[in-house]
């Protein structure tokens, strides 16, 4: 099965964090996408942007709405991803478990929604 | 009176719950599942517990339930339009478990169902539901009415638990050594937990919550002989029979509560009773102690008083002083502290009680104002003592118990 694990972590506590630190999670992140692709499990992964770089995009009655800043403003932010293969939900959340994130801020765990999963049309 | 009629279809019904388990977890451990499967058999399942009471259960059960499944199978399943799924079942029930049972045994997949139910991914008060759902073929109103919530809100639990287990990809496996005890102990919470909704019935007066009670050790049975060198397992299983040994002890003829120490114990079941001595010492012989296994010596310590013998207050405080190093609760704080009280007195029961004073989980805990009351009216504080048990009067939901309290409370003030 394919899951999502979505990172959340307290960005302004990352954006203060003390240089070495930084590096040592930027060095923990390297290490474990490295396990991920050694193991077969990695699909895709990335980092992204802190939410003072979002925009938020909504259409009604034709206009387009274009707001700065993220969707919801919430203590925890959207920090990342990995796209993953996994065998069943024991396994992805061994490997959300092992994603520096994990420690301090929170991993949340999605199955995709594969085309296969769709009822049949008969 | 002749009781032969209720014991055969109370056997038949037994029967009837534990092929329909076995074909349930088969399925859905090859599917992942669980909704379609039940789909598949409920209609079957139905016609067995209506018929084999009267015709008694047949020599193949579950080739029995299967045919039922397959010649009823194709309309019902039109009928409730859930379509697909419960298609597929009926389909893999032809091809692949037909072929076995010719000359097979149905390998037993149950364990990892119940693995499936109490998985950490699954919402911790739906696993014992789930467990009764799944395994016994329990439905949604039956379980509810044990567990006190509303019919409507335990189907949608249920629903959406099983809809976790398909779509997040829930395995049905007996876990790794590494996880394994954790992920038990979760299994073995669940069946705790509805053995417990069914023992808060002393009387056995709700048919539905004492039958709990018994779904509860039949669990506990099924899991101790599934996995008979876990010590926990044999250890929850001693605890469930020596507290049922008790139940015929724990009412007056009138209805009455009466307190352990007071019950008769030539009401006690000694046949219970041994065989949950005979399990405690093949657990213990392990030496891997654990939470069941020292609630089980308790209550052992406790039936001792069957034998003539006096209660050993100062061994069941050592017992507790184990458990709540090993699992701290408030509830084994509480019985630590009463131990503490027959052992050493009042005085010094009533200092381990209020050690824990602020503990804010206690302000509804009737146990602990019982415990506090009985203890404060020993020492002769009457006031005390009549506030403390105006508060588990007024937290208690079982009438005869109230009604204990309520005589304790009454003597009080005549002193």
């Amino acid at each position: 099965m394919r899951y999502m694990l979505l990172i959340y972590a307290n960005e302004a506590a990352m954006a203060t964090a003390p240089s070495e630190k930084t590096y040592q999670i930027s060095a923990a992140y390297g290490a474990y996408t490295e396990a991920l692709k050694k193991s077969g499990a990695w699909l895709a992964g990335d980092r992204l942007r802190p939410t003072q770089s979002a925009t938020a995009v909504r259409t009604a009655d034709g206009k387009t709405n274009v707001l700065d800043g993220p969707y919801a403003d919430t203590k925890e932010q959207l920090a990342g991803f990995y796209m993953i293969e996994a065998e069943d939900a024991d396994a992805a959340i061994a490997w959300a478990a092992r994603c520096p994130g994990a420690s301090a801020g929170t991993i949340e765990v999605r199955p995709i929604w594969e085309m296969s999963d769709y009822p049949s049309a008969n | 009176m002749d009781n032969r009629p209720e014991i055969a279809r109370a056997a038949a019904e037994a029967a009837a719950r534990q092929s329909y388990g076995k074909l349930v977890a088969f399925l859905a451990a090859r599917t992942r599942d669980v909704a379609g499967a039940e789909d598949a058999l409920a209609d079957a399942f139905a016609a067995a517990l209506e018929r084999w009471p009267q015709t008694g259960v047949p020599e193949k059960p579950e080739a029995w339930l299967l045919a039922v499944a397959r010649r009823r199978g194709v309309d019902a399943v039109r009928r409730r339009q859930t379509g697909e799924a419960a298609r597929d079942h009926l389909k893999l029930i032809a091809e692949e478990v037909e072929a076995r049972m010719t000359d097979e045994e149905l390998p037993d997949e149950r364990l990892r169902l119940m693995f499936a139910c109490a998985h950490p991914a699954i919402e911790a008060s739906v696993r014992a539901p789930l467990i009764l759902q799944t395994i016994l073929g329990f439905d949604a109103a039956t379980i509810a009415s044990a567990f006190l919530v509303s019919p409507a809100t335990m189907g949608q639990r249920l629903v959406r638990a099983k809809t976790r287990i398909r779509e997040i990809g829930i395995p049905f496996r007996v876990p790794e050594r590494a996880e394994l005890g954790e992920r038990l102990g979760a299994v073995l919470e669940a069946i705790y937990a509805a053995f417990a909704e069914g023992w808060t019935d002393p009387a056995g007066t709700e048919t539905r919550r004492r039958n709990l009670a018994t779904e509860g050790i039949w669990l506990g049975r099924l899991v101790a002989s599934l996995m008979p060198d876990e010590p926990e397992a044999v250890g929850l299983l001693a605890l469930m029979l020596f507290a049922e040994a008790r139940r015929a002890a724990r009412r007056s003829p009138d209805g009455d509560f009466v307190p352990l120490a007071e019950q008769d114990t030539a009401l006690w079941d000694d046949t219970l009773i041994d065989e949950a001595e005979d399990l405690l010492e093949r657990a213990a012989a392990k030496e891997i102690i654990g939470r069941y296994q020292l609630e089980a010596a308790v209550q052992s310590a406790h039936t001792a008083r069957r034998r003539g013998g006096r209660t050993d207050w100062a061994a069941i405080r050592q017992l507790y002083d184990a458990l709540l190093a090993l699992a701290g609760s408030p509830v084994v704080a509480i019985n630590r502290a009463v131990a503490i009280a027959e052992d050493e007195g009042a005085a010094a029961g009533l200092a381990a009680l209020y050690v824990l004073g602020d503990d804010k989980r206690l302000d509804d805990y009737q146990p602990y104002w019982a415990a506090r009351a009985g203890l404060l009216a020993r020492l002769g504080t009457t006031g005390l003592a009549a506030e403390a048990y105006d508060r588990a009067i007024g937290l208690e939901r079982d009438p005869a118990v109230r009604r204990f309290l309520q005589e304790k409370r009454a003597k009080l003030t005549m002193l």
